[in-house]
């Protein structure tokens, strides 16, 4: 396949992963931060950790919009698709999410509600215009990739005067929370990490320049990074590369597609319609200031959390006598790099993909979910020793 | 793996999707109210001790089902009419039998258009007319607006297998070859470029097809094979979970001699969906001996169904019975079950 294939190479790869063996100073590690849960499903997909020299570790950071996601948002949205005038539209992964009470959108879903996956927020505007005595709301997610196509919906759902869609935001922003994470590295919290491998797709909306605090007040060099697996395995040389050089700086890996200042349309287009939150609770890391967007008062009129107030009120007293998460659930601290899923004890039993009881274990792009997946049991299986003698097809 | 709730728990979408929580019901529920020796042969379809009467050699009687859901109704490659037939045609095949008799039985909403109806039934007579196998009784029931979507299709279809064919997923061995008769994927990415809601146009076409021909051309002449088995819902990953589990063995995969059509592989790309989880309804997968195994190679190459056959991994020893992978990459990972439906993922 063009343009997927050539990332791909194995060839190239080992080549890379000897050059990465043959720099890597012996006698020190090297912490490496993938922020992205795209990064981290890529990881153990192409099973990169087995091409790295065991002095690269590799943490698992907070970038997976599922993961970051606190119960309470989740369960308001719930609170909305049970509402028989509501269709709830949303992506995918969010579907299987467990929110208070072991209950999810897909089993509401089976208790009759109507909740839609949409791989498009302008899908929503059909099912809007489709189905003119209901009332559609879009549960947007996201970082700064999926934040553009929201901002263009609620736009044209303006321009349109429909008076049937509304959004529920959650959009959150990168930076803020690798801000967080450094941050925790101070509070005495010890995540070490000695350089980060920011997410390609984010910057091809803001660009590289968000990333420039990282070097300058942390110390922390950023190496921006494309998903596939060639992508990783260069921003890991180049990392190292910084690291053996004394350097610390933003490089940007994923020159096919990231300029300095980001994409201007889109970066205009969500200037338009969100603004800043004063505050945006993040599972795992906690309240965190200007970390996620609103929509602006001007949109006012299509923000599911001023038209749903009454209900999303009466939901949020109910809710906040349950309980939430699992007490000896390890996720925040596997958000924060300071734990891996292995450490946490219900990893694999009786937690697993099947059965989620914290939020890394629902998303493929969640560090749980992808340990289980791909890596599970990479002690306990079979080492295969014959050479394998595959007919090419 | 949760506990099913027999007393609050309602069915939901995973419980059909061919992963676990489907397994879990199976083997909670029907196999364990409707246990009996044939149904514990946990294939396909079941052999029965009846010998035919009219056969000279013994051939011994085999039975499968399935029920056919499917949306859109049609389809580039085909409609749910002719993959009703080869649906279950298949299931008898994966015996190493050859399909005999067809039943067939619809459920009809009200308001569906009768021309439709017509499509479909000459779409699954020409199916049964191509494969030799006549549908010889039916059943049809019709159900209010709303409380079906168009049409549901179920068939019945058995079968006769030769004595001495002994084909199940419980025979693989360590060191067996694993070969695919072509390439994964096509007929789910199919489905999922047209649901309405994607709007993704492609030149991809449904593999629905029936593979009795392909099946009897090689079945008698390799003594070594143990395991026939067509990898329709959840795909090459699920239906080699479940031989794992069956024989009590691992399997290891080579992800470079798995056929991906391009077009399949470039949608999954876009989609967010890996082509190993993804439906095939005109494909097989066979695990033999070693030292047969280029011998089926050729044999299914030989054929117009097989072209694009490759041994594309083996069996191994693993008291974990899990299914892994050497990537394209040279790395190594698990190739799990599927958890439910396949969700894309946000970004």
């Amino acid at each position: 396949m063009k343009y997927v294939d050539e990332f791909r190479d194995g060839e190239l790869a080992r080549l890379l992963a000897a050059t990465i063996a043959a720099e890597v100073q012996p006698g020190r590690t090297y912490h490496l931060m993938e922020f992205c849960g795209g990064h981290t499903h890529a990881i153990f997909r192409y099973g990169l950790p087995d091409l790295l020299p065991a002095n690269i570790r590799l943490i698992h950071g907070a970038g997976c919009p599922v993961c970051v996601l606190p119960i309470a948002r989740l369960d308001m949205a719930m609170a909305l698709a049970k509402h028989p005038d509501v269709i709830l539209c949303t992506y995918g992964d969010m579907l299987r999410v467990p929110g208070s009470g072991r209950t999810s959108l897909l089993k509401i879903r089976a208790e009759g509600n109507d909740v839609r996956m949409v791989y498009s927020p302008a899908d929503c505007i059909r099912i809007a215009q489709q189905n003119p005595d209901k009332q559609v709301v879009f549960f947007a997610i996201g970082f700064e990739t999926t934040t553009p196509p929201t901002a263009v919906v609620i736009e044209q759902a303006s321009r349109l005067q429909l008076p049937n869609l509304s959004v529920f935001c959650n959009h959150v922003l990168t930076p803020a929370a690798m801000h967080g994470i450094l941050d925790t590295r101070s509070s005495g919290e010890a995540v070490r990490i000695d350089g980060f491998i920011g997410p390609a797709y984010v910057s091809t909306v803001i660009g590289s320049d968000p990333y420039e605090p990282f070097p300058a007040q942390y110390g922390t060099p950023v190496v921006i990074a494309g998903f596939e697996p060639l992508d990783v395995l260069q921003a890991v040389l180049m990392l190292v590369r910084q690291l053996n050089d004394g350097r610390c700086e933003v490089e940007n890996e994923f020159t096919r597609a990231v300029t300095h200042s980001g994409n201007h349309k889109a970066k205009a287009v969500v200037e338009q319609v969100f603004e800043l939150r004063d505050t945006f609770e993040w599972r795992g890391l906690g309240f965190m200031p200007n970390s996620a967007l609103q929509i602006r008062e001007q949109y006012r009129a299509l923000d599911a959390e001023y038209r749903f107030a009454g209900l999303l009120q009466q939901h949020a007293d109910q809710l906040s006598r349950l309980p939430q998460d699992n007490k000896a659930c390890e996720c925040p601290q596997v958000l924060r790099g300071l734990k891996n899923p292995r450490d946490c004890k219900l990893f694999d039993n009786p937690c697993t993909p099947d059965n989620p009881l914290g939020s890394c274990m629902v998303s493929s792009e969640g560090a749980c979910a992808a340990y289980y997946q791909y890596g599970r049991v990479k002690d306990r299986i079979p080492a295969v020793t014959v050479a394998p003698t595959v007919t090419e097809a | 793996m949760a506990r099913i709730d027999w007393q609050n728990g309602k069915v939901e979408m995973v419980h059909g999707s061919g992963g676990r929580a489907m397994q879990q019901l199976i083997r909670e529920l029907f196999a364990s109210e409707f246990k009996n020796e044939f149904l514990d042969q946990g294939n396909d379809g079941a052999i029965l001790p009846l010998h035919l009467p009219c056969s000279p050699d013994g051939a011994r009687l085999v039975m499968a089902t399935d029920a056919h859901v499917i949306a859109p109704l049609f389809f580039p490659g085909g409609d749910i009419g002719c993959l009703s037939v080869h649906g279950t045609l298949n299931d008898v095949a994966m015996n190493g039998a050859a399909p005999l008799y067809l039943a067939a039985a619809f459920v009809l909403e009200e308001g569906f258009p009768l021309a439709d109806l017509k499509r479909i039934v000459q779409s699954m007579a020409q199916a049964a007319r191509e494969a030799g196998v006549p549908i010889v009784t039916g059943d049809t029931k019709v159900v209010e607006r709303g409380k079906g979507d168009g049409v549901f299709i179920t068939t019945t279809a058995i079968g006769a297998v030769s004595e001495g064919v002994e084909l199940s997923g419980a025979n693989a061995r360590p060191g067996d070859k694993v070969l695919v008769s072509g390439s994964m994927g096509d007929h789910g990415v199919t489905i999922l470029s047209l649901r309405e809601s994607l709007g993704f146009e492609s030149e991809l076409q449904s593999d629905t097809q029936s593979l009795q021909e392909l099946v009897l051309s090689f079945v008698g002449r390799v003594p070594g094979l143990r395991c026939l088995r067509d990898p329709t819902r959840g795909g090459l990953a699920n239906t080699l979970n479940e031989i794992a589990q069956q024989s009590g063995v691992g399997v290891h995969l080579q992800e470079a001699a798995i056929p991906v059509k391009p077009v399949v592989a470039s949608a999954c790309e876009f989609l967010g969906l890996d082509p190993l989880y993804v439906a095939n309804e005109g494909k097989l997968i066979a695990i033999c001996a070693p030292e047969e195994a280029d011998t089926l190679l050729a044999l299914l190459r030989e054929h117009p169904k097989g072209r694009d056959a490759a041994i594309v991994g083996e069996i191994i020893e693993d008291p974990h019975h899990f299914v892994q992978m050497t990537t394209r990459f040279g790395g190594r990972r698990m190739v799990d079950w599927l958890n439910g439906e396949q969700l894309p993922r946000i970004c």
